[in-house]
Parts: C-alpha cells; structure tokens; sequence
C-alpha cells in the first residue's frame, strides 16, 4: 500500500473555502489540470455513491465514486474506479481544518493505493504534486488578498 | 455542554514540535500559567493513565489523566480528574498536523465540558486564552525563529522572554546589540545666532499618553557655567508618567518632560573648563526637559561617563541606578541576614533593588504579576518571588519567614500595596513607599505603625541627589558596581523618541520589563 500526504494552509475560511470544493463535479472550477466533469445518471453531485466522470487537461480520463461527505467535517473521500495512472484500490480524503486565530484554514489531501513497484515513485510525485499541490497552489491564488 | 476548538500554525516541522507536547508533564516548563507539575505514582509522561497534578500560577491545584496518546497521528487526550476551577466531564485533545508544503505545522487544541450555570462564556473564555492562546504563543516563542515572528508594531526591538527554558541562559538573552545611528549626531544644525536645531517632544495639557507630539526646538548656545549637548539616548522613567498625567506639579505647561539622558558635550560655555567638546556625559535631574535632541544645561548637573558606561546604559540606569543606592544605603540600609520584600522587581529600580540586597546578603522576597516577570525577578537575586493567588500577599510572607515578617519592604505600588506591605513587616520593620504605581496612596491613620513598631519612609529622588557632590558619590558608586557586575542595567525596550507615546502605554500596562530607552531619530 503506497501512501501520499499533502497539505497547506489556504487564506481564507474553512467555510468559505469548503463552499468551493465540496462540489464533486466542481474540479474543473478550480483545478487547473482538470478540463471538465460531469456526474453519472441522474445522481446529484452531494449524493453518497455518484460517480463523477471527468477529462483531464492532457486528455486523460477518469472516473471516481463519492464514498463519504461530510459539511460538518468539511471532509469527503472518493474512490478511483478507471484512469489511465494504474492504480488500484485508490482512495482519496480531503479535508479542512479551520485556524482560530487568523483568515486561514489547513487543508489536507491524501491518498493510500496500491501499483507496481517500480511504477511508486514517480505516482507518489505525480498525485502528491502535479494533482494535489497543483489544486492547492491555485487555491491559494484564488483567496490570495 | 461547553464545546471548544483553538487551533493555530506553528511555524516549525512538526517532528520540532511534537516532542515537546507528547510530554504529558512537560507542561509546568512551557506553559506560562503553569507553575509546577508531577506525575503521581512515579509515573511517565507518555504513560497512557497517568495523572499530572500541577499548580496553576494564580495556585489552583488541578489533576489530568492523559487518556490516550499516539504518535501516529500526533495526538493526545486528557480529562479533568479534580480541579479548583469549576470545569467538570471536560475531556481535552491535542492534535498536530503536518502542513506538508512548507514543512510547518497546524495545532489544534478542542475540548468539551460542563460549568456552573451562567459561566459558560467566562471560563470558555478562560480556556481559551490564558491555556489554549497563552500556550500556543509560548511553543511559538521557543520553536520558531526570531526572524519568523511577526513583529507587533514599531518599537525598535523588545526583548521576547520566551516562556520555556531550554538552558539556564535562554530567557536571559539580552538584545541584539544595539549601534546609534551615526546621522542622529550630525543631523541638528548650528544656524546663524548660534542655536542648535533639534526636536523636542512637548506637552500642552496633562493626559493620556496622545498628549505628547514632537516639535522642532533650538537650544541655545551655551552660558558661563553651562554645556550643550547632542542627545543620544533618554531613559525613561515612571516619573515621566506621573507628570504626564498631572499628578506630580513638576512641569509648567506647555513643557518638555523626562528627567534622564547621555550624550556628547556639542559645545561649552565661555570659561569653561570642566568640561570639553566631544566629552561623554550623562544627567538624571530636576528640571525636566530630557525628551529632546538637544539640551543646553548647567554644568553642575552633568555626570561625566567612563569608557566602560555606554550611553544607553548610562540613560537607562542613572537614575533608577542612583535611586537603588540611595533606598538601600541611605534611606535604609539593608544588611546581610534581612528579609527585604521588593515590589516590581522585575521592573527598572526593582531588579536593581533585588541585585543589591542578594550582593548585600539579605535574602530577598519579590512580588510580582506574572511567570515571566518572576524568572527575570529570580534572575536578578530574588530568592523568592511571590505571585498574585489565593493567599493574600502578608499570608504568603508569613509562610516563607515562618510567621515573622521582613525586615523592611521596597513599595513603589502604592495605593494598592500600602496596607499589604504594612502587614507583611516585622516587628520594628521598616516600610520604604518610594512610588506609587498604582495610584496616590492618600491620607493615612499611622496609628497602626504602632502596632509593630513601624517605621515609614517616603524618600524623593531630588533631596538624595540635589549637589553635584551627593551625585557625584552615588553615580561613582554606581559606576563600580557596574563594572564589578553588581548592578546589570538591562535596557531591554529600546525606542525612538519621536515614538515615545508607545513607550509610555507600554509602561503604564505593565508591558515592559527593566529599562526603557528613547533614542533620538
């Protein structure tokens, strides 16, 4: 089982911050590798259980399951179900954690899978850098004063 | 049901971090409102079970089970076995995360308990900032560098006393060292009928410390008998605030206040010889005037320096210096094998106080308001140091002299301290009010002196100092004990005149700890 850990402190509220991202069809709006999502079927996007198909700004395709949400932890945790990155039981938790004492709150992403062994190194960089790193480096720009 | 949730940003890695709060009994060394603490039955502090029972400085007796604790996800929680204050089932966690990208970290601190009735806000409010707050600011004080810090506001550099004492020397850091700006000398100028250009800072009416306000001045050149000088540092002292504020009718308005400075003999009078151009000197006298670049005085009142007194400790230990002396050999002379009971002694005559006695050999008791302002107390001799907490303050004297008393008491408080001083003395004690801090003690029965035959003092600064002799005598003592290191002149709040209205607040709330300086920008 291979393990990923990212986080970062975003200028903003959990609250407000947590108003961008709890939308699992919301990537497109504010990550940059991500060119457009839908939902599957006629599931809502808050829906314990949908699925949200999506392509990636190089072409890639992927398709992951809502497994958990929840507004009063400002968490949700989603499960890869098909992409191109050979990962196996891949499962994702994102997750806020409001500062008291300023405009800003902690953000957490983080991943646990399962891949060849030769191929670890380079998924750990990809998804610790290029996907979660990447949504909070344009996060933080958002909400920068 | 009370829920609670406090969290801040460390600016540290948290494997830094961690360590110091996995320590189920680390606390009484870092947290500030913890006074002591001991694991009962010999057990650890990563001891799952084990209980802390500890002393809140303001001497609340509290008992803490640690009810888990994990490494993994840096975390530990604790409950409230028995407690003075009334918290009741509040269960504690501590958890730290890793903010991966710039390898500091997040720490938050939640809690849930009951109150009595109609105290929930109060003591949620108390939870909050004198453990929670006042514990992230003092790991923040000892993890993160000095550079990280953000700095409150434009004061040239106060000392920082972290809580937490790593060393023995840690909290005894004295300030960056501290060069005068080379432009401040050149920057007044002569102008044609021989004045010399400078700025003052002025008062107009008694109030608040927005009263002051900088002016531009001329000092006059210099009389027979008199000296001009190019100000480089001003020591601030309580006096100035008791004038600010009219309480002392030493200023006719509009006036200059400040009653101490060093700096450099600009120019002499006429036939003068006791004094050169360029010469280091120093004042700490009636009339006020010292908040200003340049001066034109009598040379009566000068006080050469020697090489080894820089001008900032001259401006800041002149007059608190030469007022120890006189207090402790004049007014009464301590001797070795008193109690002496010293009020602020953290502050500027205080510590001085506390240094002198503990050189005399007088074991010395100081009172004080906060942890901080007691290791600086403990720092500078006092071998005891009482806070304020249950017991009245003549109640604890009589616990550490065995139901005696001391000697003779130090009380620049006034008001507020005046009746407790009087208790804690010794039969044939002897009360020194030399201040009064807190307010104008007021009239007073002295008919309870006689109770245990007390004598009372009230000492002023300009009746031990008024002839160049008397000054010349104490400042040379002074000088000596300085060099010997008797007497350290801590100049720990460093400011710019132009600046000195926040100097000022700062003194009147307690902010500050030894002396204060002004520097001419």
């Amino acid at each position: 089982m291979s393990q990923v850990f990212t986080s970062t402190v975003i200028p903003t509220t959990a609250e407000q911050l947590w108003a961008v991202v709890r939308d699992f069809n919301g990537l497109p709006d504010w990550h940059p590798v991500v060119a457009s999502s839908c939902i599957e079927g006629d599931a809502r996007a808050d829906q314990i259980g949908c699925i949200r198909a999506f392509n990636l700004q190089d072409g890639g395709f992927i398709r992951e399951k809502l497994l958990a949400l929840s507004d009063y932890d400002y968490s949700c945790s989603y499960s890869i179900l098909e992409s191109p990155m050979g990962v196996e039981n891949y499962i994702a938790s994102f997750k806020l954690i409001p500062i008291t004492d300023g405009n800003r709150c902690y953000a957490e992403w983080t991943a646990e899978f399962d891949c060849a062994e030769e191929a670890e190194a380079e998924l750990i960089d990809t998804i610790g850098n290029k996907v979660f790193q990447a949504g909070f480096d344009a996060l933080k720009e958002r909400f920068k004063e | 049901m009370v829920a609670l949730f406090c969290s801040t940003v460390i600016r540290a890695p948290i494997d830094v971090v961690w360590p110091l709060l996995r320590d189920f009994n680390a606390h009484e060394r870092w947290h500030p409102a913890v006074d002591r603490s001991d694991l009962e039955a010999g057990r650890q502090g990563d001891q799952v079970g084990s209980i802390r029972s500890f002393y809140l400085t303001s001497n609340e007796h509290l008992r803490e089970q640690l009810l888990g604790l994990s490494d993994k996800d840096h975390q530990l929680r604790y409950t409230i076995v028995e407690s003075d204050i009334p918290l009741s089932n509040y269960v504690a966690e501590i958890s730290l995360k890793s903010i991966s990208d710039v390898d500091q970290t997040l720490w938050c601190w939640r809690s849930r308990f009951d109150t009595p009735p109609g105290q929930e806000q109060a003591l949620k409010k108390l939870v909050a900032e004198n453990v929670y707050a006042a514990g992230f600011d003092a790991i923040r004080a000892h993890v993160e560098p000095l550079a990280n810090r953000p700095s409150s506001s434009g004061i040239l550099e106060p000392d920082q006393t972290p809580c937490i004492e790593p060393g023995p020397t840690a909290w005894q850091r004295k300030p960056a060292p501290f060069t005068i700006n080379p432009f401040t000398v050149f920057k007044s100028a002569s102008n044609s009928t021989g004045e010399l250009e400078g700025y003052a800072v002025m008062m107009d009416k008694y109030g608040a410390a927005d009263v002051l306000r900088r002016v531009p001045i001329k000092a006059p050149p210099p009389e027979p008998g008199q000296v001009r000088l190019r100000q480089t540092a001003i020591g601030l002292n309580f006096i100035d605030i008791y004038c600010r504020r009219g309480y002392f009718d030493l200023l006719s308005l509009p006036a200059v206040p400040g009653m101490e400075a060093a700096g450099v003999v600009e120019s002499v009078g006429p036939g003068s010889t006791q004094f050169e151009s360029g010469q280091r000197v120093a004042y700490a006298c009636m009339p006020m005037g010292a908040y200003t670049s340049v001066r034109t005085m009598d040379t009566a009142l000068m006080v050469p320096l020697p090489d080894h007194i820089d001008d900032i400790t001259a401006a800041a230990g002149l007059l608190k210096g030469v007022s120890a002396l006189y207090l402790m050999q004049q007014v009464h002379r301590v001797k070795s094998g008193e109690t002496v009971l010293v009020y602020a002694p953290a502050g500027g005559v205080g510590r001085l106080l506390c240094q002198w006695a503990r050189h005399i050999g007088a074991t010395v008791i100081g009172v004080t308001s906060s942890k901080e302002k007691r290791r600086i107390a403990k720092a500078a001799g006092a071998q005891h140091v009482i806070l304020p907490g249950k017991k009245s303050l003549p109640e604890q004297v009589n616990v550490l002299t065995d139901g005696r008393g001391v000697d003779v008491v130090y009380d620049a408080v006034g008001r507020d301290s005046f009746d407790d001083s009087l208790r804690a003395l010794a039969i044939g004690g002897h009360l020194v009010s030399y201040g009064q801090a807190s307010g104008d003690i007021g009239s007073k029965d002295i008919s309870p002196l006689a109770e245990k035959s007390v004598t009372l003092s009230r000492p002023n600064f300009v009746h031990y100092t008024d002839t160049p002799d008397k000054m010349a005598a104490l400042s040379g003592q002074l000088f000596d004990a300085i060099k010997q290191g008797v007497l350290t002149i801590e100049t720990d709040q460093r400011y710019a005149l132009s600046q000195v209205a926040d100097a000022h607040r700062a003194l009147e709330n307690r902010e500050t700890t030894g002396s204060s300086v002004l520097i001419p920008d």
